[in-house]
C-alpha cells in the first residue's frame, strides 16, 4: 500500500519525466524505465498504468500511435505533446515544493 | 480537463501527523496549524481528512487521545503519540526519503 | 475530443476496443518474453475486464443511445429532490413568463412589421422642432392641403400617401336605432395598391375612390371587424352605414392580419381621404399622416431633399402671416423647423411613440430577473452538483467522461427550464393582455394584438434553450471537473468553485440593486407626479362631453347648466372649452402688456362660464369671477376691435406684472394678423395645471365663452360622481332634443390617462423589483445554507477544537458579505450610470436623488435577514454528532 500511495501524486508526473526523455514508448517501457532508473525503488502498479496514459491522451499531455515492432506485433507508443511538456514543468516545481515541505515537517526535532 | 492531484499525499499526511505529535502532545486544530505553518502554506490540511486519519491512527494503535481543557478553557480532544507509533514514524520517514529521493533521481537523470 | 471525434467514435467502438485490447496483449506478451509468467500479470492488472472498461470508456462516450435514458435520468434527478425543484422551476416560471410578455409586448408595439409588400421602404413625414421648454420634439400629424402639396412636389420619384389617425366614431349601420362605435382610418386611395393588399372580399379602396372631395362614399372593413361584428357574412358587401353626413357603402374586407397601421389600435373601417370633406382644404386641420414609399431608383433621402427645400420654401410663405410681433425667438425656431423621414416598416403611432422608451426599460428590466432567476437555479444547482459530487466522482473513477457529465447536467437543466418555460408561457399568456388593459383608458381602449403564433413561440424555444444553457452550463462544468480521488475521500471540493458561486452572488446582487434602483426611481416619479399640487380639485367632477346640431348662443348652454345645477346630488356646473387636462390647449404667444417688451412668452388659454372656478376648486385670490354677459377681446362686425375682460392666474401675473396683483389691470389680446383687442384683467386665481400633469403651471387666461356648437360640462356632485350620469344624460336629452351627449367621463379619469405611462412603469417595475428582491435572497439563502452544509464538518472540528461562535458565523459569512456589499456597489454604479437613460421619464426624481438610495436598504436588511439562519445553524453545529457521523 505504501508504495502506490507514493506514487498516487507522482505517477503522472514519472510518467511525463520519462516521456521527455525516451520516447516513443510503450505502456510496458515506461513501466520497466520507472523502475529500473529508480533502481527499483519505486514500482508501478500495472492496474495503474494504462488509465493513466489514457487519461493524460485524453487531456492532450500525450500522444500515441501504434509502432511495428521487429517480432511483427504491433505496439502502442506514446510520446509528449507540448502541453504535457508545459504540465511536466509544473509537476515538477509542485514536487520540489511538496518534498521540500515534507522535509521541513521532519528536520523539526 | 486536466486537474493534477494537490491533495496532500495520504501516506504522507499520516507521516507528518505522527512527526509532529512525536514533539508534544497536541490537539487536532493545533496540529493542522502546525503543518501549515511549518510547509510554508504548502499542505492546505483538510480538517476532514485529518479526522479520518486521527481515527484510523489511533485504531491501530500508533496514536492515543485523551479530552483535555486547552489553555482557552475549552475542552479539545488531545493527541499523543505511542511507542509502536513512534517505531511506525521511523519506518516511514526512511521509506518516505527512501521515494523521494528515487524520484529526486530520476528527475534528474539523464538520458 | 471534438464532437465529430465523439461521434465517429460510437461507430468505431468496436476496433477502439480491439485497439485496447491488443495494447494489453502486447503489454502482457512484452512482460512474458521478459521471463514473467503471463497469469502474474494479468493478477497484477486487477480484473482486465474492469481494465478495459475503464481504458475504454474514456476514450469512448456512448452519445446518442444515452439521450433517451439522459432524459428519464433527469426527470427522477428532479423528482428526488422536489423541494429545489420546484423552487428552480418557479422562479424560473416567474422570469420566463415576465420575459415573454414583455417580448410580446414589445413585439406587438415596436417589433412586428407590417404584413405589407416591401415594408422597409416606407417611411412616414415628421418635423422636428423645439418645443416650449427647449426640448426637441417632433410632430408627424399633416393636414390634407400640405399632403396635396407636396405630393405634386415629389411628381413621380414616389408614392405619398395619406394614411389618417385613427379615430373612434359613431356609425349606424342600415336602419339601427342605436350607433356603434368603430375606429375608422381615412386613407388615400394609393395606399392599398402600395402595400401590395388583396381583398379578402369584394374589393379595396382604390385610386378612383380617391379622386373628388366627398365623390365616394365607399367603405372597406378590417377582416377581425368582419368576422367580429358581421361572422363573416359575404352578404356584407352592399350594405350601407351612416357616418357624419354620409352613407357609407361597404365594397370589400381587407385582408387577414391587416389591421391598420398603428400599433395599439386597431382599425375596423377604412375610408377614402377625401371623404373626410372638413379636412381637405382646411389648414391646420391635422389629423393625416404622411407616408411615402420611394419608387425605384430613388433613395428615401432623395426624396426627403426635395420635400426639405419645398418644406422651407413653405415655411418662409407662412411667415409672411406671422402676426409683425411675432418675437424673433419664435421666428428663428420656426425657420429651424426640418423635415424628417421616419421608418414606417413596424407601423406609426402614439402609442408606439409615446410607449417604445418605457417598454424598453421594462424589458431591460426584465432581462436583469431573468439573469437574476437564471443565477440562482444555477447556484441551486451547483450546489446539488457539489452536494452530489460523490456520485459524480463514482462516474468518473468507472470511466464516465467529461462530456458525458455535461450532458447529464445539461439534460436536467433543460428539462427544468422547459418545465419553467411551460408554466411561463401560461403566466405570459395571463400577464401580457392584463398590462394591455392596464394601458386601457375608458373611452379609448389601447387594443393590442398580442401574437401567440410562432413568433412568440420561436421566441420561448429561443429563450429556454439559452437558459437552460446559462443556468447549465457552470454546475455541468462543475460536475465535469470533479476529482474521484478528494471526492470519494469526503474531501471539500477546492475553493475555486466556491469563488465562482460567489462571483455568481455577487453579479445577482448587482443586478437585484439595479432593478431595485430603476424601480425605486419610477415609483418616485410616480409618487411625486401623484402628489403633486394639481390647482385644482378633480375628484366628484363629471365631464360631459356635449354638442349642439348647431352653433347655440350662450344663453342655451348656460340654462342647461343651471338645469344641471338642479339636479339633486349636483353642488355646482360650469362650461368650459375643454376640460383640463384633457390634452386639448389653445396657446396664444402675441399677448402685450403696455409697458413690457413683447417675448414671445406663451400663454394658455381657456374659455369658462361663470362658476367654473367654484366647480374646479380653483381658489380666487382676488377680483372677481365671470358673469353672465362678460365677453372676451374679439374682433366687432365692423372688423374693429372691441375690448373684453378676462382672468388671469399667478403664473400670468409673476410673468407679466412682476407677482403684484394684475386686478384692474389691461392688456391687448390678438385677435386677428396684426390686430389686438384691450383685456381687462377683472380676477385673480391660483395657478392650475393645464395641458399636461407633468409640466410646471404655465401663465395661463381665462376667457368668457364665445356661443358655439361644443362644449364641455363640468359637473361638481357631491357622491359618485359616474352614478348620477345616466340622470344626468336623461335630462339633457330630455331639455333638448337637438343636443348630444358624446361621452361622460370622470376629470380623474383625464389624470389617470395622463399618468398611466407613469403607473405602468412603476406598478411593473415594482413588481420586477420585488421578484428580483424575493429571488437574491433566496439565492443568498441558497448559497450560504450550502456552504454551511458543505463546511459542516470543518466547523464542526472548529468549534470542537475551541472556535468561538463568532469566529465560526465571521468565518462562513464575511466573504459573502463583502460579495453582497461588492454587487451592491457595482449595481449602484450601473444604476447611476444608467440614470440617463430613465431620466427623461422621470418626473422631478433624479438618479442621484437620495430616495434612489431606499431600496439598496431594503436590499441590504433583506441580504442580512437572508444570513440569519444558516448562520444561526452553524453555530449551532453540535460537533459531536458530527464528527460521529464520519
Amino acid at each position: 500500500m505504501a508504495k502506490t500511495d507514493a506514487l498516487q501524486g507522482s505517477l503522472d508526473l514519472l510518467v511525463l519525466k520519462i516521456l521527455s526523455r525516451r520516447a516513443p514508448l510503450h505502456g510496458y517501457g515506461i513501466m520497466t524505465a520507472i523502475e529500473e532508473i529508480s533502481g527499483d525503488a519505486l514500482r508501478v502498479e500495472e492496474g495503474s498504468i494504462y488509465p493513466a496514459l489514457h487519461r493524460m491522451e485524453e487531456a492532450g499531455l500525450v500522444r500515441a500511435k501504434w509502432i511495428e515492432k521487429s517480432n511483427g506485433r504491433r505496439a502502442r507508443s506514446y510520446e509528449m505533446t507540448a502541453r504535457g511538456r508545459k504540465q511536466l514543468t509544473s509537476e515538477e516545481a509542485r514536487w520540489t515544493a511538496v518534498t521540500s515541505a515534507v522535509q521541513r515537517v521532519l528536520k523539526l526535532a | 480537463m486536466y486537474e493534477p492531484n494537490t491533495d496532500v499525499i495520504q501516506g504522507t499526511l499520516d507521516m507528518l501527523i505522527l512527526k509532529t505529535l512525536s514533539l508534544e502532545p497536541m490537539h487536532g486544530f493545533g496540529i493542522a496549524r502546525r503543518i501549515e505553518q511549518i510547509s510554508r502554506g504548502v499542505f492546505k490540511v483538510n480538517p476532514g481528512s485529518l479526522l479520518t486519519a486521527f481515527q484510523r491512527l489511533e485504531r491501530v494503535g500508533w496514536l492515543n487521545s485523551e479530552w483535555r481543557q486547552t489553555d482557552k478553557s475549552r475542552r479539545a480532544k488531545f493527541y499523543s503519540l505511542t511507542r509502536s507509533g513512534r517505531k511506525q514514524l521511523e519506518i516511514e520517514t526512511t521509506n518516505w526519503n527512501r521515494r523521494a529521493s528515487a524520484i529526486a533521481r530520476l528527475l534528474k537523470a539523464e538520458g | 475530443m471534438s464532437w465529430i471525434g465523439r461521434f465517429t467514435n460510437l461507430f468505431r467502438r468496436d476496433r477502439l476496443h480491439e485497439e485496447i485490447a491488443e495494447e494489453l496483449a502486447s503489454h502482457i506478451a512484452e512482460a512474458v518474453e521478459r521471463g514473467r509468467s503471463a497469469g502474474e500479470v494479468r493478477k497484477a492488472f486487477g480484473n482486465e475486464l474492469l481494465q478495459r472498461e475503464r481504458s475504454r470508456d474514456i476514450k469512448l462516450v456512448p452519445w446518442l443511445d444515452s439521450l433517451a435514458s439522459d432524459v428519464v435520468f433527469g426527470w427522477r434527478q428532479l423528482r428526488k429532490r422536489p423541494a429545489v425543484s420546484t423552487a428552480a422551476i418557479l422562479s424560473l416560471a416567474l422570469a420566463i413568463g415576465a420575459t415573454t410578455a414583455a417580448f410580446r409586448l414589445v413585439d406587438a408595439v415596436l417589433l412586428r412589421t407590417l404584413p405589407v409588400a416591401h415594408p422597409d421602404r416606407l417611411f412616414y413625414l415628421a418635423v422636428n422642432y423645439v418645443d416650449r421648454d427647449g426640448q426637441p420634439d417632433y410632430r408627424d400629424d399633416f393636414d390634407y392641403p400640405t399632403f396635396q402639396k407636396y405630393r405634386e412636389a415629389v411628381a413621380d420619384r414616389a408614392d405619398l400617401m395619406v394614411v389618417g389617425i385613427n379615430a373612434r366614431q359613431d356609425v349606424v349601420f342600415g336602419s339601427a336605432a342605436e350607433p356603434e362605435r368603430v375606429y375608422r382610418q381615412y386613407i388615400s386611395g394609393n395606399v392599398f395598391n402600395v402595400f401590395s393588399l388583396q381583398a379578402a372580399l369584394g374589393r379595396l379602396i382604390a385610386p378612383y375612390d380617391d379622386l373628388t372631395t366627398g365623390g365616394s362614399p365607399v367603405a372597406v372593413l378590417s377582416y377581425e371587424y368582419w368576422t367580429r361584428r358581421f361572422a363573416r357574412d359575404p352578404g356584407v358587401l352592399g350594405k350601407t352605414f351612416r357616418m357624419g353626413s354620409d352613407l357609407f357603402r361597404i365594397v370589400g374586407v381587407a385582408p387577414r392580419g391587416f389591421i391598420g397601421t398603428e400599433p395599439g389600435a386597431v382599425t375596423d373601417v377604412f375610408v377614402p381621404a377625401m371623404m373626410n370633406t372638413e379636412a381637405i382644404h382646411s389648414l391646420g386641420w391635422s389629423w393625416f399622416r404622411i407616408w411615402m414609399h420611394p419608387k425605384p431608383g430613388f433613395s428615401a433621402e432623395q426624396v426627403r431633399q426635395l420635400l426639405q427645400v419645398f418644406f422651407l420654401r413653405e415655411h418662409q410663405e407662412r411667415l409672411k402671416e406671422f402676426d409683425s410681433r411675432t418675437a424673433k425667438t419664435a421666428i428663428k425656431a420656426f425657420l429651424n423647423e426640418k423635415l424628417l423621414l421616419l421608418p414606417a416598416a413596424s407601423g406609426a403611432s402614439d402609442v408606439k411613440r409615446q410607449y417604445r422608451r418605457p417598454l424598453l426599460i421594462l424589458a431591460a428590466l426584465v432581462i436583469l430577473v431573468l439573469l437574476i432567476a437564471c443565477m440562482n437555479v444555477g447556484n441551486l444547482l451547483a450546489a446539488q452538483a457539489a452536494a452530489r459530487a460523490r456520485e459524480m466522482a463514482l462516474r468518473v473513477s468507472i470511466g464516465a467522461g467529461q462530456w458525458r457529465l455535461i450532458q447529464l447536467v445539461l439534460m436536467e437543466s433543460t428539462l427544468l427550464a422547459a418545465i419553467a418555460s411551460a408554466l411561463g408561457t401560461f403566466f405570459a399568456s395571463w400577464s401580457a393582455p392584463l398590462v394591455v388593459s392596464m394601458l386601457h383608458v375608458p373611452e379609448d381602449p389601447v387594443r393590442l394584438v398580442l401574437n401567440s403564433g410562432w413568433r412568440s413561440l420561436a421566441f420561448s424555444v429561443a429563450l429556454t434553450s439559452l437558459v437552460a444553457l446559462l443556468f447549465g452550463l457552470a454546475p455541468a462544468l462543475r460536475a465535469s471537473g470533479v476529482k474521484p480521488i478528494s471526492a470519494l475521500k469526503g474531501g471539500q471540493e477546492p475553493p475555486s468553485r466556491r469563488r465562482g458561486m460567489k462571483a455568481l452572488l455577487a453579479a445577482q446582487m448587482a443586478f437585484c440593486v439595479l432593478v431595485q434602483f430603476v424601480a425605486g426611481l419610477f415609483v418616485a416619479s410616480f409618487q411625486r407626479l401623484s402628489n403633486r399640487p394639481l390647482g385644482f380639485s378633480a375628484e366628484h367632477v363629471l365631464v360631459m362631453d356635449l354638442s349642439a346640431s348647431q352653433k347655440q348662443p350662450l344663453q342655451v348652454w348656460m340654462q342647461m347648466a343651471d338645469q344641471l345645477h338642479g339636479t339633486p346630488g349636483v353642488q355646482s356646473a360650469a362650461l368650459a372649452g375643454w376640460p383640463l387636462l384633457s390634452r386639448n390647449r389653445w396657446t396664444e404667444m402675441g399677448v402685450r402688456v403696455p409697458g413690457k417688451l413683447t417675448e414671445g412668452r406663451p400663454s394658455y388659454v381657456l374659455d369658462v362660464s361663470p362658476g367654473f372656478f367654484e366647480t374646479m376648486r380653483i381658489d380666487q385670490i382676488d377680483g372677481r369671477d365671470f358673469r353672465r354677459g362678460d365677453l372676451p377681446p374679439r374682433l366687432g362686425a365692423s372688423t374693429q376691435p372691441l375690448p373684453g375682460v378676462g382672468i388671469v392666474n399667478e403664473a400670468f401675473a409673476r410673468v407679466y406684472f412682476k407677482g403684484e396683483n394684475p386686478v384692474g389691470r389691461s392688456l391687448w389680446l390678438p385677435i386677428a394678423k396684426d390686430l389686438s383687442a384691450p383685456m381687462q384683467i377683472v380676477g385673480y386665481v391660483r395657478d392650475a395645471v393645464y395641458y399636461d400633469v407633468r409640466e410646471r403651471v404655465h401663465p395661463t387666461m381665462y376667457l368668457p365663452m364665445n356661443p358655439r356648437q361644443h362644449d364641455a360640462f363640468l359637473v361638481r356632485t357631491a357622491g359618485d360622481p359616474l352614478a348620477l350620469a345616466p340622470t344626468l344624460r336623461s335630462l339633457v336629452l330630455k331639455a333638448r332634443s337637438d343636443f348630444q351627449v358624446h361621452t361622460i367621463e370622470t376629470q380623474s379619469d383625464f389624470i389617470r390617462w395622463q399618468m398611466l405611462r407613469e403607473r405602468l412603469l412603476a406598478t411593473l417595475s415594482l413588481f420586477f423589483a420585488i421578484v428580483a428582491l424575493l429571488l437574491a435572497v433566496v439565492g443568498l439563502y441558497g448559497l450560504l445554507n450550502y456552504l454551511v452544509t458543505q463546511q459542516r464538518r470543518e466547523i464542526g472540528i472548529r468549534i470542537a477544537l475551541g472556535a468561538r461562535p463568532t469566529q465560526v458565523v465571521r468565518r462562513v459569512t464575511t466573504d459573502l458579505l463583502a460579495m453582497v456589499s461588492f454587487g451592491l456597489f457595482l449595481g449602484l454604479a450601473g444604476g447611476l450610470a444608467c440614470g440617463r437613460f430613465v431620466e427623461s421619464i422621470l418626473y422631478e426624481v433624479k438618479p442621484t436623488d437620495p430616495a434612489a438610495a431606499a431600496p439598496l436598504l431594503a436590499l441590504f436588511a433583506a441580504a442580512l435577514l437572508a444570513v440569519l439562519p444558516p448562520a444561526i445553524r452553524a453555530v449551532h453545529i453540535d460537533p459531536a454528532e458530527t464528527l460521529r457521523s464520519e
